[in-house]
């Protein structure tokens, strides 16, 4: 299986705490990555490492067989992210922020007006496409961003607690579009603190303080740390 | 060149729907030049004028009819002892007080220098010595007079020669304040405007997090800046059209020079001040921040243009830092082409040191702003 995210003792530091220490780990291509831990384990700074918007101290990686430290703006051709922040405007409508990323992507006007037009019916926003984002309820807010994220039809989507504030059901739905979008052979590389969710993930890493203490399958981690579910392995290692 | 396409339509729709910002924009520099330019005179009328008159002849009393009939001195009230009148200074109820002594018309008549006293609340220092000249000018019209009166009947040698000054004041010919300070305000509206709205605006996205968003997309920074900047630039013309209109029609201020050239300097200048803005915008994290740091600069920038104080009465220092001022610049030259109808050459100096400073701003700036930390 081909690699697309490979990552050999990456590490960060600020100053003399050393937010990320030396991990390593790889992603294969159209695997569902969870990349868990506890808040301040170092996983966002991890995650922005790997997409290109902050500098390793020290390590190797590569994403979509591009160099972090010298082809930084090569892996943003080839990766999505969606922040926890919420990261389309309020103040444009549905149809304007697709066209936006659509267009900062490089995407030509008459492309972006059939995504736009694919993307609204799969979303079911016909009635609302023309509203202010800022107006939508945050469900469907974060299940727009996603589709944003996936406009360029990127190789890898990283996703950081997309589903932070999400009801239940949305939730759910959200998952729905993560595995088809990983069945059409994108990679997901996505943080969370819901650990039913971490069941969902083909692997799953778990990071404490800086280091990653464990990484599998949720069945052979739950075997080796003998525990019923994904929130009693991520609790007995959290715990230390 | 195609994405900046996209940036700029964003940044225009995000403008004109922002309902809170779109009247600041347009709105406030209309007022702020109908106000401003009516409020802020150098003129000095209705001064508060009270006297003590010790002599009480006809002399010292056709003295103050010279100042009740000047326009700029209102008189008061008399006091009959100097401690009234200090304590009346000390209320703020009278501005100056003209104090006559006694044998007053005896002493001129003979000839003799006769000393008044005259005291001023200099606590407005520039007021106060507007109108000691004031004064001055009507005690010697006044004195002049009473020469001619006594003098007369000797013999024509000791006649009392008048050296009379005609003034002609070129650019302005009327002294009008307006003419003079229209131009300025126009340019302060200009560079608020601009450079509050770019300072922020970056820093908005840093907080709203869409900035983030942006910097993970392989959008170059070039683009980035250029498409974020465009607009401001626009808008900052639009308001130099505005101010232009608004100076000509309502304000009748002379448009003597190409207007081409006032919109070719203004357009390089404008880019000095999003290059300032863009700068700010790096450093900070929040609005507030950004609007803080543009406020500090913006008030060195006002006060040291030469705008409300000319720049060569400034300590030698501070003329110096006048020279990194681009307000001043700004200042002069539309000053330069809108009353005296100067020419590219006139204002080739400026033009140059303006283009300088916006390619080291936006260098700066450009070169500052990080896609990555």
């Amino acid at each position: 299986m081909e690699r697309v995210i490979e990552v050999e003792s990456l590490t960060k530091k600020f100053g003399a705490f050393t937010a990320v220490d030396s991990i390593s780990f790889h992603v294969k291509k159209g695997e569902i990555f969870g990349f868990l831990g506890a808040n301040g384990a170092g996983k966002t700074t991890a995650m922005k490492m790997l997409i290109g918007i902050s500098h390793p101290t020290s390590g190797k990686a590569t994403v979509a067989g591009f160099d972090v430290f010298t082809e930084a703006e090569s892996i943003k051709k080839n990766i999505g992210y969606m922040s926890q922040k919420f990261a389309l405007y309020d103040d444009l409508t549905v149809k304007e922020n697709i066209t936006f990323y659509g267009g900062i992507y490089g995407l030509s006007r008459a492309k972006i007006k059939i995504k736009t037009q694919q993307l609204i019916e799969e979303l079911g926003l016909e009635d609302i496409a023309n509203n202010m984002v800022g107006s939508l309820p945050l469900g469907w807010k974060q299940k727009l961003a996603f589709s944003v994220a996936l406009l360029h039809n990127p190789k890898i989507v990283f996703l950081d607690e997309p589903t932070g504030g999400v009801d239940p059901i949305t939730r759910r739905q959200f998952w729905e579009m993560i595995y088809k979008t990983a069945n059409q052979g994108t990679t997901i590389f996505v943080t969370t603190h819901y650990m039913d969710e971490a069941e969902y993930c083909d692997r799953v890493s778990i990071m404490v303080n800086g280091n990653i203490e464990a990484l599998d399958t949720p069945k052979n981690l739950k075997k080796q740390f003998s525990a019923h579910s994904m929130n009693d392995v991520f609790l007995k290692l959290a715990r230390g | 060149m195609k994405i900046l396409g996209f940036i700029i339509q964003k940044e225009f729709k995000q403008i004109f729907r922002n309902k809170g910002m779109l009247p600041i924009i347009f709105v406030m520099p209309i007022v702020q030049l109908l106000i401003l330019s009516n409020a802020a005179t150098f003129d000095i009328k209705n001064i508060k004028f009270s006297y003590i008159d010790h002599d009480h002849t006809p002399t010292s009393r056709a003295l103050i009819e010279q100042f009740d009939a000047s326009t700029y001195f209102n008189v008061v009230t008399d006091f009959p002892s100097e401690n009234k009148a200090q304590s009346a200074m000390l209320k703020g109820d009278v501005d100056v007080v003209l104090e006559i002594p006694n044998h007053f018309e005896r002493n001129l008549v003979k000839g003799k220098n006769i000393p008044l006293g005259v005291t001023i609340n200099a606590i407005d220092g520039a007021a106060a010595g507007v109108e000691n000249v004031y004064i001055t000018q009507i005690l010697q019209r006044f004195n002049k007079a009473i020469q001619l009166n006594v003098f007369q009947p000797t013999n024509a040698l000791s006649k009392p020669v008048n050296i009379l000054t005609i003034p002609s004041f070129w650019y302005n010919k009327t002294l009008n304040y307006k003419t003079y300070m229209v131009p300025g305000i126009l340019v302060l509206l200009v560079t608020m405007i601009t450079l509050f709205l770019s300072g922020m605006n970056i820093v908005r996205e840093k907080e709203i997090g869409t900035l983030e968003q942006i910097n993970v997309t392989p959008i170059r920074k070039r683009e980035f800046i250029i498409g974020k900047l465009f607009p401001f630039w626009v808008l900052g013309l639009a308001i130099l059209s505005i101010g232009l209109i608004i100076a000509k029609f309502v304000f009748n201020v002379p448009i003597v020079g190409n207007l081409g050239l006032m919109y070719l300097y203004t357009s390089i200048y404008i880019l000095v001040i999003l290059g300032i803005g863009l700068f700010i915008s790096n450093f900070t994290d929040t609005q507030q921040q950004a609007m803080f740091i543009s406020w500090f600069f913006m008030v060195i920038f006002i006060l040291m243009s030469g705008l409300f104080t000319p720049i060569e009465s400034m300590p030698k220092w501070a003329q110096l830092i006048t020279e990194f001022n681009p307000i001043k610049y700004f200042v002069e030259v539309m000053r330069m082409v809108m009353l005296k109808g100067s020419l590219l050459n006139d204002i080739l100096p400026q033009l140059l040191k303006t283009l300088l400073y916006a390619f080291v701003m936006n260098g700066l700036a450009v070169w500052k702003y990080r896609k990555t930390t």
